[in-house]
């Protein structure tokens, strides 16, 4: 009997196997080429990068370096003009990481008591409030540029100037500009969950405080991953409100950058301005590298209920 | 018997709709009350407006002799039980447990002698280190209740604590709430739109119809002496035959069959169109039925064996009648049967305004 089986062929038993079909090749062969696609400037940056100008000027933008150098690398950190200092990207470095640093928490800070007490704690005028802030989110900024510029102005520090072109000026921008769409993550994850759990809280006697940082913060470290890479791209690849807000002394690497590639002493220094655009993009890069996982699990967290 | 939870003109209004008018409710010291009704009559609004959750647009609530209108959930002397469990998904349960208690700042021993007595009433000591996540959907509910256990509370509000459990688990937990109020004999209002439930564990049951209380009886009464049209609609299961003809002179009169109503108690001598209720448990077939006061020879359409008895679907005077009958009888299809039922175990009701008559 088993034998007449074999003959017709094998009886379907334990996992399908998996076919090759047309469609799955045509797939991969899609995101390889998609893959490639973006890969080759990414590419093209880091070998030019490593190559003297005589051999970029008469090579192939594709041909391997011959003498592979990393002297434009550190000529980009430390010694590139921008302007007339010569200090490289370094202090553009340490300026975005100051304002990240500082603008990053406060804002998910802000935004996280926000969307808790919008979800949970409506008040009269909560949900205009609301609204508000979701229009906020699509507000031009730049046509805020200028009423901001006069607000900061109009605050006079204790020490002399005021917050205009200052790190605390600069933050409290990010901060500001990044509380619209934060709000709007935070109220829509605490939205998603279950209302019951709150009210339990409630009848265990706990204020708006306990609640917070018992309950509900414990449940949002998804949620807060999303936020802090959104927040850390965001404010890591500003360059108007840097260039605008921070003052000569706070310019984010972005800026540093840009005065950089625009800084020409003769003749365009290829290797180094694509070494300093590598450095500048370095950090977004490495955040969404070791975060993708979590950044998926996060969104996908709104949908799941705690 | 001392009143535990006083309900006095309790309204409630979202805007322009009116959830609860008007509502009042007394509940003896120690007793079950459980509020029956559909889906969205307001059950849950009343339960959160008894336990502080919602601010209520007028009325008052009085809990253990206190008026506690304006009270905070916290100071209540309320624990609550939620259908979705609610428990704190970072939390173990222990921690679940102790949460309120920790939060009134309890010296520390006081806090373990009491979660250690709420988890052995409950029987969840195992569970104690485990977070909600890693206990089946009775286990989850056994720490909800466990939860308001410990806070040692007057009153226990439930709301639909079953729901979310499969049947068998339902009835499981069901006869343990049962237990744990004879033991604690604390007053408990629980709130469920299943009328097994509430059949089972209420001492009165309240059946609610868009922010109302229809009636508020005993169970038995509910179900034998049903105030309304709706309320006789709403228990049972299958649900009441209803008969629509006139009523004259102790007579009900039905597409030209006539039912003497024997010796039911009707309140006055009341005339005019009206609705005839009975029982599917109350009409009899075949040997039966020949002791009834009111028989007629049918014909059975559908029959329904369910185990331990036969619902059998037949006609009387053009208008459908449900049967139940011992599994035992041999009900056919097309077969041709005596039906009797004695009238005076029904409920009349005036079909305009739908009340009991
Ligand atoms: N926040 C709200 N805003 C407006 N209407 C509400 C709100 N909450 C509940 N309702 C309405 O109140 C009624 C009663 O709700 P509820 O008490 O939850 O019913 P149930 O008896 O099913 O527990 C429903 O009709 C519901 O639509
Ligand atoms: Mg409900």
């Amino acid at each position: 009997m088993s034998a007449a089986t074999t003959t017709y062929g094998v009886e379907p038993s334990g996992p399908k196997p998996r076919r090759v079909t047309p469609a799955r090749i045509g797939i991969y062969a899609f995101l390889i080429v998609a893959a490639i696609f973006f890969l080759i400037p990414l590419a093209v940056m880091i070998l030019t990068s490593m190559k003297p100008m005589d051999e970029i000027r008469g090579g192939n933008i594709f041909a391997l370096p011959l003498n592979p150098t990393l002297d434009y690398w550190v000529k980009a950190w430390s010694s590139a003009c921008t302007g007339r200092d010569c200090n490289g990207l370094a202090p553009g470095f340490f300026n975005s990481m100051k304002i990240t640093l500082l603008a990053v928490p406060i804002s998910i800070i802000l935004s996280m008591l926000n969307g808790y007490a919008l979800s949970f704690w409506r008040f009269r005028g909560s949900e205009l409030m609301f609204g508000l802030l979701v229009f906020g989110a699509f507000v031009p900024f730049q046509v805020l540029v200028y009423p901001i510029i006069f607000a900061l102005s109009s605050v006079k520090l204790p020490w002399g100037g005021t917050l205009f072109g200052t790190l605390p000026g600069i933050v409290i921008v990010h901060s500001i500009f990044g509380m619209p769409i934060l709000t709007l993550l935070f109220r829509n994850f605490f939205a998603s969950l279950p209302g019951e759990l709150f009210k339990a809280a409630r009848v265990d006697g706990a204020g708006f405080w306990r609640i917070f940082f018992s309950v509900m913060l414990p449940m949002s470290v998804p949620i807060t991953i999303v936020a802090v890479i959104l927040q850390v791209t965001g404010i890591w690849n500003d360059f108007i409100f840097g260039l605008v807000f921070a003052g000569r002394e706070n310019l984010p690497m972005t800026v540093q950058l840009n005065n950089i590639v625009r800084t020409s002493t003769g003749t365009v220094e290829y290797s180094t301005n694509m070494a300093a655009t590598i450095l500048t993009g370095a950090v977004p890069l490495i955040v969404y590298f070791v975060s993708g996982k979590w950044f998926v699990r996060g969104i996908a967290a709104g949908a799941v209920k705690g | 018997m001392a009143t535990s939870v006083q309900i006095k003109d309790l309204s409630l209004n979202y805007g322009a709709v009116k959830v609860l008018d008007r509502l009042n409710l007394d509940i003896a010291d120690g007793e079950f009350i459980v509020l029956l009704g559909p889906s969205g009559c307001g059950k849950s609004t009343l339960l959160n407006c008894i336990a502080g959750l919602l601010d209520v647009s007028e009325g008052q609530i009085h809990i253990s002799g206190k008026n506690v209108t304006w009270e905070e959930p916290k100071d209540r002397g309320i624990g609550m039980v939620f259908q979705s469990y609610a428990l704190y998904p970072q939390m173990t349960v222990e921690r679940n447990l102790s949460f309120g208690l920790r939060v009134a700042g309890m010296p520390k021993p006081e806090i373990e002698s009491r979660v250690k007595r709420a988890s052995e009433i409950l029987q969840i000591e195992p569970l104690l280190k485990r977070k909600p996540v890693e206990l089946s959907g009775g286990q989850r509910q056994r720490v909800a209740i466990g939860r308001a256990l410990v806070r040692d509370v007057d009153v226990f509000l439930f709301d639909e604590p079953l729901s979310n459990l499969d049947a068998k688990l339902r009835n499981d937990l069901r006869v343990e709430i049962k237990r744990l109020h004879q033991r604690l004999k604390n007053t408990m209002i629980y709130v469920t739109h299943d009328q097994i439930e509430a059949m089972t564990l209420a001492d009165r049951i309240a059946i609610m119809k868009n922010g109302v209380i229809q009636q508020l009886d005993n169970p038995h009464t509910i179900y034998n002496k049903p105030t309304n049209l709706f309320v006789a609609d709403f228990i049972g299961s299958p649900s009441m035959n209803f008969l629509k003809g006139d009523l004259a002179d102790g007579t009900f009169t039905t597409n030209g069959v006539s039912v003497p109503m024997g010796s039911y108690g009707f309140v006055g001598s009341p005339n005019g169109k009206a609705v005839l209720g009975i029982r599917p448990e109350h009409v009899q077939v075949g040997e039966d039925a020949r002791k009834m006061p009111f028989q007629f020879e049918s014909e059975i359409e559908i029959v329904e064996p369910m185990g331990a008895e036969t619902v059998a679907w037949t006609t009387l005077a053009g208008q459908s009648l449900t049967l139940r009958a011992d599994a035992e009888v041999d009900l056919q299809p097309g077969q041709k049967i005596l039906v009797g039922f004695d009238p005076a175990r029904g409920s009349v009701f005036n079909a305009e305004s739908g009340n009991r008559i």
